[in-house]
Parts: structure tokens; C-alpha cells; sequence
């Protein structure tokens, strides 16, 4: 089983935060929330370990 | 005497018999209290091992309206071993195809028969009527051919008092009431089960706030014979989500979810429901209301099965909600489990404590039913904004992506309750396939010019493929039948042997493994036999 990793892990930060907001910038609240939730989903299943996903669960607390 | 409800067919009428005279109280070994398709699925598995059985029911017949329409792989086996499996799929309407909508859209289909090799289809449609008729049938040509069976109708039993080791019954009658014994008494008597009410027994669970409108229609139409699910149909007036299924006869049942504040008798007005179904088929439908029901259900179960001689199946021992169609294919495997181990302790060939593991495997399976139902309700109905919001987003995504499909959940379709990790299982020596493992059902397969399962006739089993058995087997008054396979059918190798050479599987009577070696030992069978019916 592989660990939830909550150290530095994307190599461009200041980037991936840019793009993650610029997603947003067009939608209303409600689409905003739509959009999330997808991204939630595609990104569970790209981890797919249901114990790392059970983790960030906890972490996001 | 009142009658709840019109019957479809009458089929056990009003007869006046001996025992009302109230000058003795007959005792019986076997009473099972409701002639619903639990009660006489159970009723028909112990004459047909020759315990004596009485079915007690307070109508004549059975209900008008069909509640159950989709019957399982599992529950088609089950009757096939009782002898009624070929009139259920003669009449029955097989699908294996569901599609899923979501607004006018398709988000993806699903076949529930990928692979070939079985007798029975994943499901067929089949009015709950039906099925009760030609269980009952079959318990009449039983009876004409001397099983020790006898249905009263309109037999209400209106007290129940447990004397420990049997149970007192006081029964109603057009002629007044009447009393009698039971050594076992089977409470099959439904959700509403007044047999669990008189004995103070609690019933907990989930109730979910939502009401769904079923219209059964007549009609043709060449629709094929699939399961349509919609979520937030583009069609007016369809509610949260709305389902279209093939039943025989040109039947279609139609269902709308209408959420929770509704006034039942509105909606029931026909013209109401018309125009729910108009917007639905198109303006040009030609179609009769057949039958119409608004029901809103729970999720929840007894804590025990099992109250000393009083025994629950079926219904009256757990509820779902009817997405994943789990309440009468899970009630069918309730009186599956039972009635072997129920006749082999009245036969005195088991312990009574062989019935404890009925209620322990089986509230099982009423364990995972209600979390499969529940979970599918919680998907149909979702209960705060952000889980809508997730639920949507799955359905969105379902249209471009795999990973997404797996999530959408318009009901779990029910399957064989495999029994893992629990008291009656034996040993499990040999890397053989996930689907065949100890507490698993067998899994169907071609063999000769039929399929395996038409071999489990209902005793215990023990079936060697490429492996030495013995010709006869018996273990203290128990006899199991053998069966040597030399040159399985790919799809039986697949099944049973996986990647071994050969293989030894000792089965129940209700077609579940109790264990399974490379090769026969004498030793090893004895044990696991005894051991399976509670013998140590
Ligand atoms: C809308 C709907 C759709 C469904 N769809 C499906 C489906 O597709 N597939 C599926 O598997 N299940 C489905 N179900 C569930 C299924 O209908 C039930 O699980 C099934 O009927 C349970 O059978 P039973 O024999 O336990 O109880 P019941 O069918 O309720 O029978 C109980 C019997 O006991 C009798 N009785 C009651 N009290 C007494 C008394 N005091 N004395 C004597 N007799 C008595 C009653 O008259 C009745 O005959 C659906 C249910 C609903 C509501």
C-alpha cells in the first residue's frame, strides 16, 4: 500500500494554483461546484488506492 | 374475516377441515405462517424431502398487482431444482440489457450476461402473481403424487404463543377460530408480519423520505425487452428518475419517483398518471393503465431470524427498497437455506443448532442487501445539496468515462449471496477459482448435453472433476450424491478447476460449497460433512 503523500509534490506550484483558479474564473457558483466535484472524481480515480483516497479523506478534514 | 386485498387467482379456496372442531389440538412439526412466494418456495423444498409442511394464509389466492417483476439468475435455479425453473422462464421475458439515461441522454448500457455457459438468464420479468401460481402449482402436483403438504386459505392467525419448545397458534376462519400446534413455526407472513407484532419483536431500519408511482401499462410497443433507467428525465412530470421494463403479456412497467411531499390520491387520479405517461411514450401511445401503486420504502431487518421455534423469512424478516430487485430473490435464498436444515432436524439427523446458522448466514445476506439497496437510494434520492452535486458529476462524466460508469448506481442487481468466512464452512485447500470458493453457490456450467446445476438435486453432493471418489457415500444417516466429471466443458474447467488439475467439491443441499481439495479424502469429506450440518 502506498502512502497519502502531503509533502511538496508538484514541481510547479505557483502554475498548478494559476491554472486551478483560471478554471473558475468563467463559472457561476453553481458551475464552479459542478466542476469541482468532477475534478474530485477524476482525480480519486486516477489514485485509485482506496487506502490513500481513505486518507485524503482524513487529511482534508 | 377481512380481506386486505383482491386476489388474481384463487388458489387455495376456503375448505372446511377436521381439526376446527376444537376437540383436539392437532400438533404439526411444520407450520409456515403466509402463502406469499417465500412461504411457498419454502413449503415446496420440505414436501418435497417429505417433511410434513401446512401453509396457513389468509386470503385465497394470491395478490392482484405485481410488486416483484425482475427474478434473478439465482432464484431461477433455486425454482429449477423445485421443478417450477422452466414454467418461469416460459413465461418470463428474459432481458440482460440496461440502459442509462441521464436527461435525454444515454450515459451508457451494461449487460448483465457477458459470459455463456449458464441455463438461466441474469433475469427475467415475471408478474410476482405468476410466480406465486406456479410455485403453488407445482405444490399441487406434489400433493397428487403423496408429499405430506396441505395449504389452508383464509386462515388468519391471529395469536401466537411460544411455549418454548413449540409455539400455540389460534387461527381465524370463515366458521370461527380454531387452534393448533407447531413444533416449527416459519413467520413468511410479509413486511407487515403479524406474527413478529405478536411477539413483540422490533423491526429497525431506514425510511426514505420519497414516494414512487408505478403505472403498469398495456401496451405495444416495440421497445426491446430492456431496462430503461433515466435520471432527471427531460420528459414532464417524470420526477427525480423514471424506469420503463418489459413484462409478459404486453405489459410495461412504468415507474416515476415523485419525491416526497405528494398527495397520494392526486397522483393516483388517472388522468394525472396519463399525463405522466403521455409525456413519457409520446402523444400516440396506445396503452391501458393495468395497474397502479404509489409505495415509499425502508431498508431495514430484525436483528435475529432465529427466536427459539419461531423462525422469519422473507419479508417479515427483512425490507429493502426494490432497486437492485433484492426482496423476493433474496426471501427466494432465505427459504433455500432453510428448508434442508429445517428437514434434517426434524428428521433428527441434525442438532437444532444447525438453524442458528440460518439466521447467521442469511442476516447476512440481508446485510448486504440493505447496504446495496441503501447505497442505490442514496444515489436516486440524494440527501444534501453537495451529494446531488457529486451524483450529477458521476452521471456527467459517465457519458465521456469509464471509471465514472462504475459509479452509477440505479440499483445493485441482486446476486448470489456468497456465505465467506462464516460457521458452516469447511476447508479450502486448493487455489481454485474466486467464483467457486467455500460459501459460494455454484456457479452454473455446461456439462453433457445439459448444465451442472440440473445434477444438484437438492441432497448433499460431492463432485469430483479428474480426481478418484468413491461410488457411494453416506455419513451417519446423510447421503451425498456423487457426480465424476472426466471431461469437464471449458466453461466448467474455468469455473471449478481454474488453473488446477482436478478438483473435489463437497456441496450443500442448497448448492452452496462447503469445501473443496485437489483430490479425495475420505477423512476430510466425513468431517466437513458433519460439520456443515452442525455435527461435531
Ligand atoms: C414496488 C415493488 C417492487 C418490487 N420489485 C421486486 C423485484 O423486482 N424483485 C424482487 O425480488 N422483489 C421485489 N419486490 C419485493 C417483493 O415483492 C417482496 O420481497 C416479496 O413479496 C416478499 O415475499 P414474502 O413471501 O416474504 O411476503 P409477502 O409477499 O408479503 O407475502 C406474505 C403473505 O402472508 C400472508 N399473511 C399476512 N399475515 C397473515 C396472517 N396473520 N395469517 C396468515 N397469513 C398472513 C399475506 O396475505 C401474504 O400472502 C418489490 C416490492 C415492491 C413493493
Amino acid at each position: 500500500m502506498r502512502e497519502l503523500n502531503l509533502e511538496p509534490n508538484i514541481a510547479d506550484p505557483d502554475g498548478f494554483y494559476d491554472e486551478l483558479i483560471a478554471a473558475h474564473s468563467t463559472l457561476s457558483k453553481q458551475e464552479s461546484d459542478a466542476f469541482n466535484a468532477r475534478l474530485v472524481l477524476i482525480l480519486a480515480n486516477h489514485i485509485g488506492d482506496r487506502a490513500v483516497l481513505a486518507a485524503a479523506l482524513e487529511a482534508a478534514k | 374475516m377481512a380481506s386486505r386485498y383482491q386476489t388474481a387467482f384463487k388458489l387455495y379456496p376456503y375448505e372446511k377441515v377436521a381439526a376446527q372442531d376444537n376437540k383436539h389440538v392437532v400438533r404439526h412439526p411444520v407450520v409456515i405462517v403466509g402463502g406469499g412466494p417465500i412461504g411457498m418456495t419454502l413449503a415446496l423444498d420440505l414436501c418435497q424431502r417429505g417433511t410434513p409442511v401446512l401453509v396457513l394464509d389468509d386470503h385465497d389466492g394470491v395478490g392482484l398487482g405485481s410488486r416483484a417483476i425482475c427474478f434473478a439468475r439465482r432464484t431461477l435455479e433455486i425454482a429449477d431444482r423445485l421443478g417450477f425453473g422452466d414454467v418461469l422462464r416460459g413465461k418470463g421475458v428474459r432481458w440482460d440489457v440496461g440502459k442509462v439515461f441521464y436527461g435525454a441522454d444515454k450515459v451508457f448500457e451494461f449487460n448483465l450476461s457477458p459470459e455463456a455457459g449458464y441455463k438461466a438468464p441474469a433475469f427475467i420479468n415475471l408478474q410476482q402473481p405468476f410466480f406465486e401460481k406456479f410455485a403453488v402449482e407445482q405444490i399441487r402436483k406434489e400433493q397428487a403424487a403423496g408429499a405430506p403438504i396441505e395449504i389452508r386459505g383464509c386462515n388468519e392467525v391471529v395469536s401466537v404463543e411460544d411455549k418454548g419448545d413449540f409455539v400455540r397458534l389460534r387461527v381465524d376462519t370463515p366458521d370461527g377460530p380454531y387452534e393448533l400446534e407447531a413444533d416449527w413455526l416459519i413467520a413468511c407472513d410479509g413486511a407487515r408480519s403479524p406474527v413478529r407484532e405478536m411477539l413483540g419483536l422490533s423491526f429497525e431500519g431506514r425510511v426514505f423520505e420519497d414516494n414512487f408511482l408505478i403505472a403498469d401499462v398495456k401496451m405495444k410497443a416495440d421497445f426491446p425487452p430492456e431496462r430503461w433507467f433515466w435520471f432527471e428525465p427531460s420528459f414532464e412530470g417524470a420526477g427525480q428518475s423514471a424506469l420503463l421494463h418489459k413484462q409478459p403479456d404486453d405489459i410495461w412497467r412504468i415507474d416515476f419517483q415523485l419525491g416526497w411531499d405528494i398527495d397520494r390520491k392526486v397522483e393516483l387520479e388517472p388522468a394525472k398518471i396519463r399525463a405522466r405517461v403521455d409525456a413519457m411514450l409520446g402523444p400516440n401511445a396506445q396503452y391501458e393503465l393495468e395497474w397502479t401503486s404509489i409505495y415509499t420504502f425502508q431498508c431495514r431487518r430484525m436483528e435475529k431470524f432465529c427466536h427459539g421455534p419461531v423462525l422469519f423469512a422473507g419479508d417479515s424478516a427483512h425490507q429493502v427498497s426494490p432497486f437492485g430487485a433484492r426482496g423476493a430473490n433474496s426471501g427466494v435464498q432465505d427459504a433455500d437455506n432453510l428448508a434442508w436444515k429445517l428437514d434434517l432436524v426434524v428428521k433428527g439427523l441434525a442438532p437444532q443448532s444447525l438453524l442458528d446458522s440460518y439466521g447467521e448466514e442469511r442476516e447476512h445476506g440481508a446485510d448486504e442487501n440493505i447496504l446495496n439497496s441503501t447505497r442505490a437510494t442514496d444515489f436516486l434520492t440524494p440527501k444534501s445539496d453537495m451529494s446531488k452535486i457529486f451524483r450529477n458529476a458521476v452521471l456527467n462524466l459517465a457519458g465521456k468515462y469509464g471509471f465514472a460508469r462504475t459509479m452509477v448506481n440505479s440499483g445493485r442487481l441482486s446476486v448470489p449471496c456468497v456465505y465467506d468466512g462464516l460457521s458452516l464452512n469447511a476447508d479450502d485447500e486448493f487455489g481454485g477459482p474466486h467464483i467457486s470458493r467455500v460459501g459460494a453457490s455454484c456457479p452454473d456450467a455446461p456439462h453433457g448435453e445439459g448444465y451442472l446445476l440440473d445434477l444438484l438435486k437438492g441432497d448433499f453432493t460431492l463432485l469430483a472433476i479428474n480426481a478418484e471418489a468413491p461410488t457411494s457415500l453416506e455419513v451417519d444417516g446423510i447421503a451425498a450424491n456423487i457426480i465424476m466429471i472426466d471431461r469437464p466443458h471449458d466453461a466448467l474447467a474455468a469455473r471449478y478447476l481454474g488453473d488446477q488439475k482436478s478438483a473435489i467439491y463437497l456441496i450443500r443441499p442448497d448448492q452452496h460449497i462447503c469445501a473443496r481439495w485437489p483430490a479425495y479424502d475420505a477423512a476430510k469429506v466425513i468431517a466437513a460433512l458433519n460439520h456443515a450440518c452442525g455435527r461435531h
